[in-house]
């Protein structure tokens, strides 16, 4: 058949280190039916169905001759899928069939333009290990990062892993986001993950308003390609200085744009100074950042803090950022989000303001009117709302006065 | 041959044989429904005239021990974890009779490790016919791949002690290996280069077995005080050079572990001790010294300070973290069964209030009560917990023996047990139909908690209501299990042979399951 085209491939992970993964030779052949060889220690409970989901695949593929080599240290079925799939299609660039695992039923839910967005977690997208838990640790948003986390060769391979835990990992509630690699990688990105119910795009080193408009357009394109209504958000991540100084143009591109966050280990390069814990260096730029934000009427969102075990730090970090403005925080490990969203939670005030709020509204629809008042002041429906996810916050974070 | 094994169903509903080694056995009947009669073992009658009038019992070497002990073929050597993955000495022992062309010895220690794979060739070679003991990693995998000759027998710390007092295991020779001990006997594991702070496991085998040798890195001149092991049981000392590797004796310090997940259930462990009022004032809890028991630990610190609470005891292995909260005075007493790192062997030196224990306050069945009951928590780890709360701590779901069972069973007795698990580990679910090997009954289960939800013992109303209103994620343990089906599929029993490799013994002696051969793969 094809034969210039090169007929094997290597994909996956493998590694004392690596869990929840597999690695995957395929070498695609003219005779000889499928051969599968599977190495597991799971592979007395799971083998016959992995074995069985490798032919699906390959079949599905079209692919009726192949040797598969498989080390696997326990990958799910949506894990081995995507790894097959990048395999098969690293060595038939051409193919643009998709094989969908199921999509859950728990994960189809929708996201708001001012959801709260304090602690966003950090996955990096060709690691599902640690994508299966990310949700019980209850981030406002997990991040399935196909941009810095995944190395130049794993681009490929992670796009269709992030696709298939988009389907098939519960993320438990958190805002579903995916940050996208710099234009043009990015809209192949985004031609993968779009379809699959994403809240919101990170959008890197954005500098250019263009940049933005043409993302947008091509999330409009491929929701309707696919049929689907629904609003997909964008948070462009200011990294350069130029970026700084385009912040308010940014923050207006387009609608979509509900959030704006700084990433601090790319600007400080840009600025050509050392990032020190105090951000001193940086001081202009985040609050330029803020105050376009506030400006456009979008949250403003700060850089992570990279000393994962610093809790000290972290939290005196997060404070200094609410006070300036900021309205949330990026995570890299799962035990900063706890840190964040004390120091971003409500406070006291906030809460007695809620709590009124919410009792004005109870009243009012207890007389049956339909309009909400606050001594002389009209209560606006998303004023409600905000107040309720104020008072259900301070709930889970244990704001609420009385508690200890 | 002797008559031929029948089998019946144990009243945990598992089939058990008649005879494991050619000895006959007792199936398990349930908890506390077994009732041993008669009288327990005795050694033979030693007399003073018999040993050195001055009190000195050294010998040249280890072999001259062995062969003075009357070491020959079938008989039963005893030996004990303190030195745990660094324990030189039971290799040691292994060397010489293997040197000897001694043949099928049971070994009977109180627990092996990773280190002791190099007792493999001997196992192959015949020079040890089965061990009775927890079978760890290497030489667990070799049990289960049908190699060793006898059939391995897994008992609990209590369950051991039982063994040795009733007669059940008859210990030819103890082998005792002390961080500090005198020419006559008297031994301690608190000083010298190889302290592991106590030496409780081997309490049971210096009183009952036929010969007792006491080998030391560490000789000082009489007295050696406090005599942990008494010189009075003892027949010989010997010096040698190093018992142990001390690094991998005991871990110069502890840490709790880094993992989020751990942690989290951790800390949902804590917070459930806390709504349930189980962390009152003048309780007691025992937490293991594994990553996350250590971690619950600390957060139980946490309520305890922001309660203003003090726990009366803790019971268990010590480490650093138990010792600082010992010090601080949020623990009046700790109970220590082993120690972990250096700060437990450091304070179980100077401090009247951390005191040493055995198996036989413990948990020995063959005793007149014990303090297992009475601890308020305790907090264990499973391999495998099923939807009747029964649990696996040997096995692991593709069927191969990899663990001992430890003090866990005789744990099982405190006032509440809590066994925080994930709910799988690398796609293995961890909540399954039915555990692969019973160790330990659900009725003795009260609560498991997973990062998915918590589930609680239908036989446990006091806590069903305490966390009614709470916002712990309660759900039902069948809930759980079909949620890790939902994620890793539905597992595929492991395949056995027909051949049994291992018995796992109840505390009171009886057989509570075995464990069979791994069936190969064969495709």
């Amino acid at each position: 058949m094809k034969d210039t085209v090169k007929l094997i491939s290597s994909v996956g992970n493998d590694g004392s280190k690596v869990r929840s993964d597999c690695q995957i030779t395929l070498q695609i052949k003219d005779s000889g039916g499928l051969v599968v060889d599977l190495t597991s220690k799971v592979k007395s409970m799971y083998g016959d169905r992995m074995e069985a989901l490798t032919r699906e695949v390959l079949t599905f593929f079209g692919i009726p001759h192949a040797e598969v080599r498989i080390i696997d240290s326990g990958s799910l079925d949506f894990v081995l899928a995507a790894r097959l799939e990048a395999a098969v299609k690293k060595i038939h660039p051409g193919e643009k069939r998709e094989y969908l695992p199921e999509m859950l039923p728990d994960n189809e839910y929708s996201s708001q333009r001012d959801a709260f967005r304090f602690s966003r977690l950090y996955l990096p997208g060709n690691t599902p290990a640690l994508m299966l838990n990310a949700g019980i640790h209850k981030p406002d948003g997990i991040i399935l990062d196909l941009e810095d986390s995944v190395a130049p060769d794993k681009k490929e391979e992670a796009r269709y892993l992030v696709r298939n835990a988009l389907r098939q990992v519960n993320f438990y509630g958190a805002e579903r986001m995916v940050r996208i690699n710099p234009l043009p990688t990015g809209l192949d990105d985004l031609a993968a993950v779009i379809p699959h119910n994403v809240h919101m795009i990170l959008v890197p080193k954005a500098e250019d308003p263009a940049d933005l408009r043409l993302i947008d357009e091509t999330i409009r394109k491929t929701l309707k390609e696919h049929d689907l209504e629904q609003e997909v958000f964008l948070m462009p991540i200011i990294e350069t200085a130029l970026g700084v100084e385009r912040a308010y143009d940014l923050a207006t591109a387009v609608p979509s744009v509900v959030a704006m966050a700084i990433g601090l280990e790319d600007l400080t390069a840009d600025l050509g100074v050392a990032r020190t814990a105090e951000g001193t260096e940086t001081f202009y730029a985040r609050t330029r950042l803020v105050n376009a934000c506030k400006a456009a009427g979008i949250q403003p969102i700060d850089s992570v803090f990279s000393d994962v075990s610093d809790m000290e730090g972290l939290e005196a970090n997060a404070l200094r950022s609410r006070a300036l403005g900021f309205e949330g925080m990026g995570c890299i490990h799962p035990r900063q989000i706890r840190v964040i969203r004390k120091a971003f939670s409500p406070t006291p005030e906030e809460i007695e303001k809620a709590a009124r709020i919410m009792e004005a509204f109870r009243e009012a629809r207890e007389k049956g009117l339909g309009v909400v008042a606050l001594g002389s002041k009209m209560i606006d429906p998303p004023v409600v709302k905000r107040a309720e996810r104020i008072m259900r916050l301070a709930e889970e974070t244990g704001s609420l006065p009385g508690k200890d | 041959m002797a008559k031929e094994i029948t089998w019946t169903r144990n009243a945990a509903g598992r089939m058990v044989p008649s005879e494991i080694n050619g000895e006959p056995v007792i199936p398990y009947q349930g908890v506390g429904k077994y009732a041993p009669t008669g009288h327990k073992h005795g050694p033979p009658i030693p007399s003073c005239r018999d040993y050195p009038p001055d009190g000195n019992k050294r010998v040249a070497s280890l072999k001259e021990a062995l062969v003075k002990a009357g070491l020959r073929d079938g008989m039963t050597i005893s030996t004990h974890h303190h030195f745990r993955n660094g324990d030189y000495l039971a290799n040691m022992i292994f060397d010489i009779a293997h040197e000897l062309g001694v043949k099928d010895l049971r070994w009977f220690p109180s627990a092996s490790f990773p280190c002791h794979e190099h007792l493999i060739p001997y196992l192959e070679d015949g020079t040890i016919h089965h061990i009775e003991g927890s079978m760890n990693g290497p030489l667990g995998r070799f049990a289960s791949e049908g190699k060793m000759k006898g059939t391995g027998v897994l008992r609990s710390h209590g369950g051991r002690y039982q063994a040795v007092q009733d007669g059940e295991v008859h210990i030819d020779i103890a082998v005792i290996g002390a961080a500090c001990a005198d020419p006559f006997g008297n031994a301690n594991g608190l000083y010298g280069p190889s302290a592991t702070g106590l030496l409780g496991f081997a309490l049971a085998d210096s009183q009952y077995a036929d010969r007792v040798i006491v080998v030391t890195d560490n000789m000082v001149p009489f007295p050696c005080v406090p005599w942990q092991i008494q010189g009075n049981y003892v027949d010989y000392t010997v010096e040698v050079d190093k018992l142990g590797d001390p690094e991998k004796i005991i871990s110069g310090t502890t840490r709790i572990t880094r993992s989020p997940d751990r942690l989290y259930l951790a800390e949902l462990t804590a917070r459930f001790c806390e709504v349930t009022g189980i962390i009152r004032e003048g309780f007691s809890f025992q937490t293991g010294a594994g990553g996350t028991s250590l971690a619950v630990g600390e957060y139980f610190r946490e309520i305890m300070k922001k309660k203003g609470i003090k726990a009366r005891f803790a019971r268990g292995g010590s480490n650093k973290y138990l010792v600082s909260m010992l010090e601080e005075g949020l623990v009046e007493y700790i109970l220590d069964g082993q120690t972990f790192d250096l700060e437990g062997v450091r304070s179980m030196a100077e401090n009247p209030n951390h005191v040493w224990t055995s198996p036989f306050t413990s948990y020995n069945y063959h005793g007149k009560g014990n303090f297992a009951g009475m601890v308020d928590v305790v907090i264990l780890g499973a391999t495998e917990v099923d939807v009747q709360f029964n649990a696996n701590v040997v096995t692991h779901s593709d069927g191969y023996l990899l663990h001992g069972i430890g003090g866990w069973q005789n744990c099982l007795f405190s006032k509440t047990v809590i066994l925080p698990i994930p709910l799988f580990r690398d796609r293995i679910p961890v909540v399954v139909d039915e555990v692969t090997t019973l160790c330990g009954p659900g009725e003795l289960i009260d609560v498991i908690v997973t990062e998915r939800g918590i589930a609680i013992n239908p036989r446990r109303k006091d806590l069903i209501e305490k966390v009614k209103g709470s916002d712990l994620p309660v759900k039902s343990i069948e809930q759980l299990k079909e949620e890790a089906e939902k994620i890793c599929g539905k597992p595929r029993k492991a395949a056995f042979t027909d051949k049994v490799i291992a018995a796992i013994k109840w505390v009171d002696g009886t057989v509570i399951d075995v464990v069979r051969q791994v069936k190969k793969d064969e495709r």
